[in-house]
């Protein structure tokens, strides 16, 4: 059993909570993630990227958005309450190098994620630029462990309550027309993001690494769930991943891939919000 | 003709009756009718999950065990990868004393109940049988894996099964990698010399193939669950939700956490594909993929199981082996109406076990053979409608013999379709090897072992599906076995 050990609301449908984990709090790496599960007999295992890990404490600090039946009963988990099962670190943790100047894109709660990532680009000596976007104000989660972090920190909202009115793509054009263009970007967020994310560097010829989070039961290889087409090749993300080229990636199969299960997600959701008006 | 349990309970109780207190010369043992397995009936069993095979009677139990010759050959143990003394246990059968059957059967063998169920006797102990070579009909043999599945499931009912006597403690300790059969056969043969054994599983549940894979309806989960509760009882523990290579490294086992031996048993778990145009499109799944929704994660039962099945009406599952037909099987009590099995050879060819191909055709899986897949079209969605074969013919014997399949030319056909299972195989997963500098794997990505199941590296020994590609429970647990024996030695020194 991993206990919660502590749990903040960051808006209507985003929760960072911190987990007991402790061997998974001293191995994982930056790029990593974890398969949690609600219910030992009938819960389905979800992967969610780790936020940020204290060792000492022996505890992994995870930001979800209530999406599904999973994340919406773990919402309603309190401190002290456990989670039965989490597996971790898993899959490649990202390759950290010196490179120049990196911009990290996070769109969402990929902000959380891309915590780690940029945390270790700065540290290995890279000028570090964040755009962090969100629909409105109220999705922007850690701005301020990423502003400690950014040499540059640019927000974007869709709505214009927060920064500048504009989608992630506007801020991340205008710095690869800038001379000397950046030398990588790492862009996490919605599959859409990615994908736009990913065709605003290509013509620049930027680098670019995007995390992706698809359908996954096992998460070692051995399912094949969460396959996607890069550089019309199979790749699993679970172990070859998360990490992959954005230029490579077959974004609109993995986007078509990821609502094989819609319907009965829609369901799920629901019906978790039925539950809630009733009591 | 489906005959019911009571019919064939019986007909074996009239037929012990008449044999009873005579005594059998080889003709009048040959003359005895081979007993059938009940089963539920074909029409209700295609809709629940509850096991196919009902389980002989004590009668036919008897009947069965008394139509072995007791011949002075026994070719059927060396057909056995474990080598029970079979014509032993069958004798104790035949007379009544089960107890004693079941015991002769565990001085092999830790897993007689699962064994039972899911070895391919036709092609280990029963093809060499001198029966069914004397009634010219291989499906004549003794029906030695029934006689064995009855024997420990009335031990295990009766609550007799007795904890096997472990030896004071070494202070050794020893980590177990995944808990299928391979595994779980060390864990209790080195716990029983007194070392400290922990079982390291990566998912929620242990058990491996035999939960996740096999499905309920061929191996109820409580069997599994019962053999793990032993091992627990013997003291072993278990640390689930914990995967080496990534939670902690085999050299971290060693080096820091005091682990003296290792054993990776971590199974063949990496699905092949087809590698044809398609096969990332909505609604294609490897069977390791659709087999562990519906019995590892409970998808079948959708009332309680947060886990969704993918709705499908018309299945094509790829592939001929046992884990083709429970894929196959398994999406025909989930709701699909038609369920085509694609397989490029013919039936003699398909390595999966008669009974299996048996239990799929009297379900209404339709067999398609000489057929390949070789694209799979979706709709606007990347959802699958179609699936393009091609026929194939057999052509001339090979090297080895067997008449390998050749393509027709210009033979293409489209089926409608809205889902693919593909079972072709399982390559060995990388996870260790990767990890783990200095453990040497073949071409394959299988580790590489020498005769007591000792890899590259000291102290790390290996088995199972991990070593010989996908093979069987009873080869796994044969090569757990001779690990074990292999760890205590090394131990001892």
């Amino acid at each position: 059993m991993y206990k919660i050990v502590s749990k903040k609301q960051l808006s209507a449908e985003v929760f960072r909570m911190e987990l007991e984990a402790p061997l998974i709090a001293r191995e994982r790496k930056p790029g990593q993630f974890i398969i949690l599960q609600i219910d030992n007999d009938v819960g389905e295992r979800i992967p969610l990227t780790i936020a940020d890990a204290d060792p000492e404490k022996g505890t992994i600090t995870i930001i979800f958005q209530t999406v599904g039946r999973t994340t919406h009963v773990l919402a309603d988990k309190q401190v002290g309450d456990s989670v039965p099962a989490l597996l971790g670190p898993l899959g490649q943790p990202t390759h950290i190098a010196k490179v120049g100047h990196v911009v990290c894109v996070g769109g969402g709660i990929g902000v959380a994620p891309m915590h780690p990532i940029a945390q270790a680009m700065k540290a290995a000596g890279n000028k570090v630029t964040i755009i962090m976007g969100a629909r409105n104000k109220s999705l922007l989660v850690m701005e301020e462990e990423m502003r400690k972090i950014a040499d540059e920190l640019i927000i974007v909202t869709d709505d214009g309550s927060a920064g500048r009115k504009a989608l992630v793509t506007v801020p991340l054009k205008e710095l690869c027309e800038q001379t000397p263009k950046p030398d990588m970007a790492v862009i996490i967020g919605p599959p859409i993001m990615m994908k736009f994310g990913a065709e605003t560097t290509r013509p620049y010829g930027v680098p670019t690494v995007v995390s992706l989070n698809t359908i996954m039961i096992d998460g070692t290889g051995m399912c094949g769930g969460c396959r996607v087409t890069v550089g019309g090749k199979t790749k699993f993300v679970c172990v070859d991943g998360p990490e992959f080229d954005g230029h490579l990636v077959d974004f609109d199969n993995m986007m078509k891939r990821l609502r094989a299960y819609k319907t009965r997600e829609d369901a799920d959701h629901n019906d978790h919000h039925c539950k809630i008006g009733l009591t | 003709m489906h005959k019911t349990s009571e019919t064939l309970y019986s007909e074996a109780a009239a037929t012990l009756a008449a044999l009873k207190d005579k005594t059998l010369t080889p003709k009048d043992r040959m003359a005895i009718p081979a007993q059938e397995m009940p089963t539920q009936d074909p029409h209700v069993r295609c809709h629940n999950m509850t096991e196919v095979a009902l389980g002989y009677s004590a009668e036919q139990a008897r009947v069965e065990s008394m139509r072995c010759l007791q011949c002075k050959t026994a070719p059927c143990i060396s057909g056995c990868p474990v080598g029970i003394r079979i014509p032993d246990f069958l004798k104790a059968a035949a007379e009544g004393r089960f107890d004693e059957a079941v015991g002769i059967i565990c001085e092999n063998s830790l897993l007689p109940a699962v064994c039972g169920r899911v070895c391919p006797q036709e092609t280990q102990c029963q093809a060499p049988c001198t029966l069914g070579k004397a009634l010219k009909n291989p499906e004549l043999s003794v029906s030695i894996g029934r006689v064995e599945r009855y024997v420990a499931d009335l031990q295990r009912e009766s609550g007799k099964q007795e904890m096997p006597a472990i030896k004071p403690a070494t202070g050794k300790r020893v980590a177990v990698i995944g808990s299928g059969p391979a595994s779980v056969t060390v864990a209790a043969d080195v716990r029983r010399e007194g070392h400290e054994v922990v079982i390291f599983e990566a998912f929620h549940k242990p058990g491996g193939v035999l939960v996740y894979g096999i499905p309920e309806f061929r191996l109820p989960k409580a069997i599994v669950q019962k053999e793990i509760d032993t091992l627990t009882a013997m003291g072993v523990k278990l640390e689930t939700n914990f995967v080496v290579g990534r939670t902690r490294k085999i050299k971290d086992l060693m080096e820091q956490d005091g682990f003296d031996a290792v054993f990776v048993g971590t199974g063949a778990g990496l699905p092949k594909f087809m590698n044809i145009p398609g096969e990332n499109l909505v609604g294609v799944f490897s069977a390791n993929e659709y087999l562990t929704r519906s019995n590892l994660m409970k998808a079948y039962d959708s009332a309680r199981a947060h886990t969704p099945m993918y709705q499908a009406k018309r299945v094509a599952v790829l592939g001929g082996g046992n884990v083709a037909m429970d894929a196959a099987r398994t999406a025909l009590r989930l709701g699909a109406e038609e369920v085509h099995l694609i397989y490029r050879r013919t039936e003699k060819e398909m390595p999966a076990r008669i009974e299996e191909v048996a239990h799929a055709k009297e379900e209404g899986v339709q067999f398609h053979l000489l057929q390949n897949a070789v694209r799979i079209l979706g709709d606007e969605n990347d959802c699958v409608k179609q699936i393009e074969c091609l026929r194939y013919e057999l052509g001339e014997p090979d090297a080895s013999g067997r008449r390998s399949p050749v393509e027709i030319k210009g033979s293409e056909f489209l089926m409608d379709i809205d889902s693919v299972i593909v079972a072709i195989g399982n390559g060995s997963n990388p996870l260790i090897s990767q990890t783990t500098s200095g453990l040497t794997v073949n071409k394959w990505g299988n580790i590489i072992v020498d005769e007591t199941g000792l890899s590259s590296l000291p102290g790390i020994y290996a088995g199972g599906d991990i070593v010989l590609g996908a093979a069987t429970v009873i080869l796994a647990m044969g090569e757990g076995r001779r690990a074990a024996a292999s760890i205590n030695s090394y131990l001892a020194k």
